[in-house]
């Protein structure tokens, strides 16, 4: 049998016909009729109303907290995700995060269902630790939970402690849980709570002592390349660190044939002493707010936050507190390489330059996207983030105030979706758009090229294995971002004397 | 089929209440069946002379699934022939005894538990409306008529008043009525006065007042209805005559639930707040 691929099929006249007649039930409307009202949601009008919206959310940037209680239990060694809720939920951050990453995700869920929601989950979760325990022999369990746990109200501390006290798995081995309901917050306050957890249950009772280590917490980071890149910058710095919640090589593992189910992660032990840490610093803000009041007020460990290092502003600040922190100084194989990125971004700049940008994604990305544009000169327009609150707000206008003559122009919408985004980008036009995969349909709407940055990225390969921060990343954000100018300009000009070979 | 809800206050004798009209209604010639929406199972133990070990969650926890049940299993025969189910729910302090019985009146709708020769279906249901599993029962078109029971207590009053406003909720958006008060008298001063009083506020009746007697115990501790331990018995009479008013009410009312102000006023007019 032949089979045709699905470009060629849809082609074909059988199809064709098909799609001709499910119109009738799917939009029994004329032609004339549906680009009208097509029309119309483009207009200034449409874009009010659009605004005034409550009761409705339409493609929000955003995931729910357990997917990011997941992210961060993936990131430690010989750690398995496990979910006190609904099979399906566990089955959609699985096949989320296998989507982006392409590779698979483990994870189990504890099946709950209707009895469960009825009578309480304890003897799920009971069962679950014990299969999960006998099955896949994890050295810890990172528990998270799902909505419908969180609306019964399951005591997932008594529940644990209750699968200890019968023996169903060892009393010792570690169980640090977090509620994440997904109704409230996203994935970024999912993965700060399950850290939290995390590293509360690791160092309960311990007294700090002082390394002269590290810590580093990406925060919720979906570029393997990032986790590299940082170990990558401290090993050229000669700092010892402890990164927390390093999915690097859980979610980017070497391919030996074989499939080993705990690759990778966080070193169990490390996370123990990592209390003892000189000091900790977050690369992000509003995925470590948990975490850092735990190390402030519990620890009392010095915790810096640093803005997401994307651009060269930002990495000098990182690389500034992790010289100040460490006593050590930055090398010059560093400093050689922000050169050459400083030059790469000079090359460039003519074609960024006054280019006019809309950014979708979560607070910590976007605040290191805004910075990098205005250090290229390019113009912040519309800036939209589904899970940013108040503090983001100010703290974006802040950081666009910083460079009047680029930044003056940039509009700060939180709490607000994509279709959000689709009215001002007719209302107001821009030249790029940057987001994640589900930004396509804006493309495919608007005809305003997409630069694939963020979370999810589906439907490129490999976007995640190369850092976008560091210097590193900041060649490769700006590869991207002026080669999607280049392409575009190509398209453009096909067929005028402009399209030339040099540019 | 008429299908009735029961609500009122927690303790104030729903279960003692729709135990009796029901048997009073089959006596009758009516055929009956109670849906006991209480995670206690207690709203069926006088009509089968024990407390119900069948409920559907009790079931379900067993099985694992609620598909696993048969409809027999769960829908026992009592007194001259009464239906009665329990949805059963969780211990106290775990999981969701609203979702309980939410699930428990699917399974029974799924599997033919409303049989059409019916002639009335009671739901008697836990306390107050306290989230929407407990409104189950008067969602989507099912119970259509509900009766409060009260007394002439304050908390009592409270509670009716309360649970008029979730009434009034469903109401406007559904076809739900309030059949009238009922008042299981606790000999308060003057309860049948204030009683009538707050339904008239209240926009419906006072379908009928219940008196006190200490017969209705003593057939509840021998597991019946007064209906059925002491069939000629003056107290088995009232429900006799409150199953009769409510086979024949047609008076539905779309509550109008008191102020906080308008209620305190009426209590203190009463006398309780002297």
């Amino acid at each position: 049998m032949k089979i045709m691929d699905h470009v060629e099929l849809y082609k074909s006249e059988d199809y064709k016909e098909l799609f001709e007649n499910k119109k009738q039930f799917e939009c029994p409307y004329s032609e004339e009729e549906v680009k009208k009202i097509e029309e119309y949601t483009k207009t200034e009008e449409y874009k009010e109303k659009n605004f005034a919206r409550k009761a409705l959310t339409i493609n929000p940037a955003k995931a729910c907290q357990p997917l990011g209680a997941l992210l961060c239990a993936l990131g430690f060694k010989d750690t398995l995700p496990f979910v006190q809720g609904s099979q399906g939920c566990v089955a959609y951050f699985r096949s989320h995060l296998s989507r982006h990453f392409k590779e698979p995700v483990p994870a189990v869920s504890t099946s709950m269902t209707e009895d469960a929601a009825v009578f309480g989950g304890l003897s799920n979760m009971i069962e679950g630790l014990e299969n999960a325990y006998a099955l896949y022999k994890p050295k810890m369990f990172a528990i998270s939970t799902t909505c419908m746990t969180e609306v019964i109200g399951d005591d997932l501390n008594a529940f644990i402690k209750k699968a200890k006290q019968q023996g169903v798995i060892p009393k010792g081995i570690p169980t640090p849980y977090a509620n994440t309901p997904s109704f409230t917050g996203s994935h970024i306050n999912g993965y700060d709570v399950m850290l939290r957890g995390i590293l509360n249950y690791m160092t309960t009772g311990l007294k700090a002592s002082q390394t002269e280590r590290i810590n580093i917490i990406p925060g919720f980071d979906t570029y393997s390349g990032n986790y590299r890149e940082i170990k990558r910058l401290l090993r050229l710095m000669d700092v010892p660190y402890i990164l927390l919640a390093d999915i690097s090589d859980s979610l980017d593992a070497p391919n030996y044939g074989d499939y080993e189910m705990y690759s990778g992660g966080t070193p169990l032990g490390d996370v123990v002493d990592s209390i003892n840490s000189t000091a900790t610093v977050a690369l992000q803000k509003y995925s470590t707010i948990k975490t850092g009041e735990l190390i402030k007020e519990v620890w009392r460990q010095p915790f810096v936050n640093v803005p997401y290092p994307v651009g060269i502003k930002n990495t000098d600040l990182f690389l500034d507190v992790i010289s100040q922190l460490s006593g050590k100084p930055i090398p010059d194989e560093i400093i050689e390489e922000r050169g050459r990125v400083v030059d790469a971004m000079i090359d460039s700049y003519a074609y960024i330059h006054g280019k006019r940008f809309a950014l979708i994604g979560d607070p910590d990305l976007l605040l290191g996207l805004i910075s990098f544009i205005l250090e290229l000169g390019g113009i912040p327009v519309h800036i939209v983030c589904t899970n940013g609150d108040e503090d983001f707000e100010k703290e974006a206008y802040a950081l666009l105030k910083t460079e009047p003559l680029f930044g003056s122009e940039g509009k700060v919408y939180i709490k607000k979706d994509m279709w959000h985004l689709r009215s001002l980008l007719f209302t107001e036009p821009v030249d790029l758009l940057i987001g994640n995969s589900y930004c396509k349909a804006l493309w495919k709407d608007t005809g305003i090229p997409l630069i694939r940055v963020g979370f999810p990225i589906f439907d490129r390969h490999h976007m995640h294995r190369y850092p976008i921060i560091g210097y590193a990343g900041a060649l490769n954000l700006l590869t991207l971002m002026v080669n999607t100018v280049l392409d575009e300009l190509d398209r453009q000009t096909k067929d005028s004397p402009s399209f030339d070979v040099i540019r | 089929m008429r299908q009735i809800a029961i609500y009122g206050k927690g303790g104030i004798g729903k279960s003692t209440t729709t135990q009796n009209t029901v048997a009073a209604l089959a006596e009758a010639g009516y055929r009956c069946m109670i849906v006991g929406c209480d995670p206690k199972a207690d709203a069926t133990r006088l009509i089968l002379h024990k407390k119900s070990q069948a409920t559907v969650m009790d079931l379900a926890r067993e099985r694992g699934a609620v598909e696993d049940l048969e409809l027999e299993e769960v829908l026992l025969d009592g007194f001259k022939g009464v239906k009665c189910v329990e949805s059963g729910g969780p211990e106290p302090g775990v999981g969701c005894a609203g979702r309980g019985v939410i699930t428990a009146i699917n399974f029974l709708e799924e599997n033919g538990a409303y049989a059409p020769d019916l002639d009335f279906v009671f739901y008697d249901v836990l306390g107050d409306v306290v989230c929407g599993g407990f409104a189950m029962p008067i969602r989507e078109g099912k119970a259509k008529e509900i009766y409060i029971v009260t007394s002439g207590e304050m908390m009592a009053i409270y509670a009716a008043n309360n649970i008029s406003r979730g009434i009034l909720k469903y109401a406007q958006s559904g076809g739900v009525r309030l059949g009238g008060l009922i008042c299981n008298s606790r000999k308060v001063d003057r309860e049948y006065e204030l009683v009538s009083e707050f339904a008239e506020k209240l926009g419906t009746q006072l379908l009928h007042f219940i008196p006190r007697d200490n017969m209705v115990q003593k057939a509840e501790l021998n597991r019946m209805t007064v209906v059925e331990y002491a069939p000629e018995h003056p107290q088995a009479d009232e429900y006799r005559a409150l199953a009769k008013k409510m086979a024949e009410n047609k008076n539905l009312y779309i509550p109008t639930p008191l102020t906080m102000d308008e209620l305190e006023e009426l209590l203190a007019k009463y006398g309780f707040l002297d």
